[in-house]
Formats: structure tokens, C-alpha cells, sequence
């Protein structure tokens, strides 16, 4: 083949196969892409909370997206807990600080990174969340410290609207 | 298959097959030749078709009433449960139906572990009934998620979240599967979807197993090339579909027992629950034909490793025919192969037991150490064993042990001599 000169025929062959790819990739690509999240699911981006009522070491629990977000009103020995670890006994090295700016105030996806259980709340090791599924344990800043979960419980985008409102999205 | 001559008695016959050759067809599969000396583990063919058929006409039925809207699906199948004519009935068979699909499922593999069914000529026979346990394993999760219950949701949600440790792009698959950011209405749609799809690819791939089947011919407990048609063979019809048909009424009597006797006790309480996002139940485990892949997976304590084992455990069978070094098909005659047979049994079926315990302690470790020896069975034992065992000279024919004490085995030495 190599010490053959290419002829007008293979030209011809090629170029039908590349059109034919391409053709056949932008007919595929629609029934693929439908999968994905529609208009109606992406609408429901933000959702306000009302947490006036909540008081320090209670969690609420709200969907977002459907997904449960942990708003949780942390105790001073919380927070005093999650601030005084070091950095290096952490899975995924994360500063409280960054996590809760606010530091009464954890908002955070209630689904473990493992395989997106809802974790439980005041259980495990680390006085934060514990996992049923498959025994992962998250701190009082929802930190993994053990168990088969690779990263932290995620943080969304939220502000707070007014004292008592969190928009979270 | 070519060498098959055959002529229909009638004139309308005939030129009905001239057109179309279905009676040669159905001449080939009454003929043919099949070994004598087939014992029952070589009913489960038939019973998983008839497994198979069931599903789908049951389904069938079930998809008239069923409701694939997050909505509404958990009450329609209380629906189906309470107010359609027999749905408790149709219903029943078809949840434990899969039960029973998956428990002569694996029958038939280790069937075919036992007796060497997988090697040399048969390699495409096998990787095809691979392929259909896989399609099997993904119909029957979809199925559970169907009636919307709290298994069904969490089970979905674990599951799919497995795509998750793929490393960049596996949380943009997970969303794509979802059809948003969790497990709901565009997940469960176009699970009913697939769900209703997949066992029509698996009657497809039936048709190749049987049809690459037909090619070499049944394998035999003794594991020997035989000559068909010869008188090491009996026609499939009728001696072999008797004897299939009455071991698929034994198999029908354990079924009824399951439907009318403890519909529910293979099933999970909590998926009688309607599904809800915002909790997990307590103790989440899959059906239990797909636990030993479950403990495997949680064996492994890093995310994607315990994913990439979990596959592995499934794939590996694909590879088995080359895994497998000994040229002996059946265990009868490989006397070591036939003891770690029975200890990867058993090390399944632990396995299974501890994928329904909870991960700690003693349960775990259990588990990495079966873990760890399923692994080693395939990767080093078999490989070795087929260079090192000594194994029994086989017969000649499958009619020689059954005579027992014929010269044939003084025969049969000189001829291996021979060919040494």
C-alpha cells in the first residue's frame, strides 16, 4: 500500500467516508444532547429560604434542584471545632473559613461525594454527618475525615438576601 | 449446519421453503444432535428462555397500567396492585421473575465454569451470554427503579452516581443520565424507556447464543469432542425437550412457591415508601442477585478503584476462555481445578453475604479477603493450574465411563501414548 501512489479513487474514497462521519456525528449529536438537562430544569436555578425561625445547632433541610442543602446554624463549640483542625489531617484540605464565611451559618449540599446518599445529621466520629450508605463521616464544616467519600460536601453559590433570607443559587 | 439436507413431505411445503427455508429450520432444531449424556445443569438453557419470555409478556401487560411520571408511578403501581383485574398477579411474577431469571442465570454460568463450557470452540458462545448477563443486570436496575419507591430512588442515585468517579468527565455524565442535577422525572422516563427496550436486545443476542451454540454443538459433562450425529447423540426433539420440560416444571414449582407463598421476601420493605429526596433509608442494599458486585465495591475504600474492581469482577469473565490455560474442558477430570471451583463458590457467596451487611469491622475485612481471592482465582490460579495440574485421562467416547471397566481405557492410554 505505502509504495503506491495515491489515486483520484482513494481521494474519492476518503472523502466520502470524512462527509459520511461527519454527517452521520451531527445527526447523533441531537439524540445524545436531548439527554441532558432541559430548558424547564435549568429554570429552577435559584430558590430563596426563609431561616429566621432556625436557632444555633439545628439544620434545616431544603431542595435545591432537587437536591437536599443543609442550612445548618452552627454552636459556638461547632465552629470552634471545625476551625481548630489542621490542614493536614484532612482528606480534602478545605479552611472553615472559606467554606462557612459566615461562621454560624453552613450551607451546604447534603449529598455525600461518594455516591450521593444524604448523609444523617449530628452522627459520625467528627460530630458533623455520617453517611448510612456506605460509612462516610464529615465534620461539624462538612469536611470528609473518613470513609470511602473522595471529597467534601460540595458548597453551593448562596447569599443572603436580607437577615433572614439565604438565596441559594 | 450446512451439511443439513432437508425436504418438506408436501407440495406446500416444499415450495414454501424453496421461498423461505423456516422448515429447515425447524428440521435443524428438532435434529439436532445433542450428547446423550447431558445431565439437568444443561436445562437451564431452556428454562432462562422461558425465564425471558415471561418478562416480556408480563412486562407487556404491566406497561398497560404503569405510569412513567415521578408523580404518579408509585401509585399506579399500588394501582396495579389493588384495583387491576390480576395485576397483583402479573405484577408478582414479574418482580420475582427476575429473581428467578438471575438464579438459573447463574446456574448456567457456573454450569459452564464447571464443566470448561467457555473454552475452545465455544469462546463466542460464551462472550455473548456475557453480554447478556450485563444487558440483564442493567434491566433488571432500571426495572427496580420503576415503582418510584425509596430503594427504587436511592438505588438509582447510588448507581448512577457510580459513573461519578470517572475522572473530568464523569460528573457531566451523571448529569446527562439524570437529565438534571438528581434523580427524577427525565431519569425515570427514560428509564421506562430502556427498561422496555433491553429485553428485546436480549432475545436478539438469545438467537446469537443459540445460533453460535448450533455451530460446535453442545459441550458435555465428560468434556470431549464427540462426532454428530453419532451414537454419542440423541435428536433434540424429543428427548431433550422432555427432559428440559421437565426440569422447567421443577423450576416453575420454586417459582409459584416465591409468587403465591413470599412475593415480597426477596424484595426491600422500604421500596413499599414512596421515593423521597431528602432521605436516605438507613440501610441501602441492592436485589441480592447483585450483591457480591456490591461487596466488592465497597471493599475497595477509594472511589474509583472500588468502581474500576466492581466492573473488573464482571468483565474478567469475558476474558476467562484466555484466563484458563488447561485444555481439559470438564472439572470430572482436573481433580484441583474441581476443589478451587467449589472454594470460588463459596467465596461468591460470601461475598453476596457480606455485600448485604453493613461495611464495618469484621464484615469489611471479610469482604476485602474474598475480594482479593476472587481476583486471584481468575489472574493467577486458573493461568497456573492449566500448566501445572495432573489431570485424568479422559475417555474416549462419552459411552466408556458409563460401561465402566471397558478395555477402552487401556485403548484410550496407548492412544495418548501415541500421541505423546
Amino acid at each position: 500500500m505505502s509504495d503506491k501512489k495515491p489515486k483520484r479513487r482513494d481521494f474519492l474514497f476518503t472523502a466520502s467516508y470524512a462527509v459520511g462521519a461527519v454527517g452521520a456525528a451531527a445527526v447523533v449529536w441531537p439524540l445524545v444532547d436531548q439527554m441532558n438537562p432541559d430548558a424547564s430544569v435549568k429554570a429552577l436555578a435559584s430558590t430563596e429560604v426563609d431561616v429566621s425561625s432556625l436557632t444555633p445547632g439545628n439544620t434545616i433541610t431544603v431542595l435545591w434542584r432537587g437536591k437536599p442543602v443543609f442550612i445548618r446554624r452552627r454552636t459556638q463549640e461547632e465552629i470552634a471545632e471545625a476551625r481548630s483542625v489542621k490542614m493536614e489531617d484532612l482528606i480534602h484540605p478545605e479552611k472553615d473559613e472559606d467554606r462557612a464565611k459566615n461562621p454560624e451559618w453552613l450551607v451546604m449540599l447534603g449529598v455525600c461525594t461518594h455516591l450521593g446518599c444524604v448523609p444523617l445529621n449530628d452522627k459520625g466520629d467528627y460530630d458533623g454527618w455520617f453517611c448510612p450508605c456506605h460509612g462516610s463521616h464529615y465534620d461539624t464544616s462538612g469536611r470528609i475525615r473518613k470513609g470511602p467519600a473522595p471529597w467534601n460536601m460540595e458548597i453551593p453559590k448562596y447569599e443572603f438576601v436580607n437577615a433572614n433570607t439565604i438565596k441559594i443559587g | 449446519m450446512s451439511d443439513h439436507e432437508y425436504t418438506p413431505k408436501s407440495k406446500a411445503g416444499k415450495w414454501f421453503n424453496d421461498r423461505l427455508p423456516l422448515l429447515t429450520l425447524a428440521n435443524h432444531l428438532t435434529d439436532y444432535p445433542t450428547p446423550k449424556n447431558l445431565n439437568y445443569w444443561w436445562t437451564f438453557g431452556g428454562i432462562l428462555t422461558f425465564c425471558l419470555i415471561t418478562q416480556i409478556v408480563t412486562g407487556l401487560t404491566l406497561a398497560m397500567h404503569y405510569i412513567a411520571h415521578a408523580d404518579m408511578a408509585f401509585e399506579s403501581v399500588e394501582h396495579i396492585m389493588r384495583d387491576v383485574n390480576y395485576g397483583w398477579l402479573i405484577r408478582y411474577i414479574h418482580a420475582n421473575g427476575a429473581s428467578m431469571f438471575f438464579l438459573a442465570v447463574y446456574i448456567h454460568i457456573f454450569r459452564s465454569l464447571f464443566y470448561g463450557s467457555y473454552k475452545s470452540p465455544r469462546e463466542i458462545i460464551w462472550i455473548i451470554g456475557i453480554i447478556i448477563y450485563l444487558l440483564m443486570m442493567a434491566a433488571a436496575f432500571m426495572g427496580y427503579v420503576l415503582p418510584w419507591g425509596q430503594m427504587s430512588f436511592w438505588g438509582a442515585t447510588v448507581i448512577t452516581n457510580l459513573f461519578s468517579a470517572i475522572p473530568l468527565v464523569g460528573e457531566g455524565i451523571v448529569t446527562w443520565l439524570w437529565g438534571g442535577y438528581s434523580v427524577d422525572n427525565p431519569t425515570l422516563t427514560r428509564f421506562f424507556t430502556l427498561h422496555y427496550l433491553i429485553p428485546f436486545l436480549i432475545l436478539g443476542l438469545v438467537v446469537l447464543h443459540i445460533w453460535a451454540l448450533h455451530v460446535p454443538g453442545n459441550n458435555n459433562p465428560v468434556g470431549i469432542d464427540i462426532k454428530k450425529p453419532s451414537k454419542d447423540t440423541v435428536p433434540f426433539h424429543p428427548y431433550i425437550v422432555i427432559k428440559d420440560g421437565f426440569a422447567l416444571l421443577m423450576f416453575m414449582i420454586v417459582f409459584a412457591f416465591f409468587v403465591f407463598y413470599a412475593p415480597n421476601i426477596l424484595g426491600h420493605a422500604d421500596n413499599y415508601i414512596e421515593a423521597n429526596p431528602l432521605v436516605t433509608p438507613a440501610h441501602i442494599v441492592p436485589e441480592w442477585y447483585l450483591l457480591p458486585f456490591y461487596a466488592i465495591l465497597r471493599s475497595v475504600p477509594d472511589k474509583l478503584l472500588g468502581v474500576v474492581a466492581m466492573l473488573s469482577a464482571i468483565l474478567i469473565l469475558a476474558v476467562l476462555p484466555w484466563l484458563d490455560t488447561s485444555k481439559i474442558r470438564s472439572a470430572v477430570f482436573r481433580p484441583l481445578y474441581k476443589q478451587f471451583y467449589w472454594i470460588l463458590v463459596a467465596d461468591v457467596l460470601i461475598l453476596g453475604y457480606m455485600g448485604a451487611m453493613p461495611a464495618e469491622g469484621l464484615y469489611l475485612l471479610i469482604a476485602r479477603v474474598a475480594t482479593a481471592y476472587y481476583f486471584l482465582h481468575f489472574l493467577v490460579i486458573l493461568p497456573v493450574l492449566g500448566l501445572k495440574e495432573r489431570t485424568i485421562p479422559l475417555p474416549l467416547s462419552i459411552t466408556e465411563p458409563v460401561l465402566g471397566g471397558s478395555p477402552n481405557m487401556a485403548m484410550a492410554k496407548k492412544k495418548e501414548s501415541k500421541l505423546e
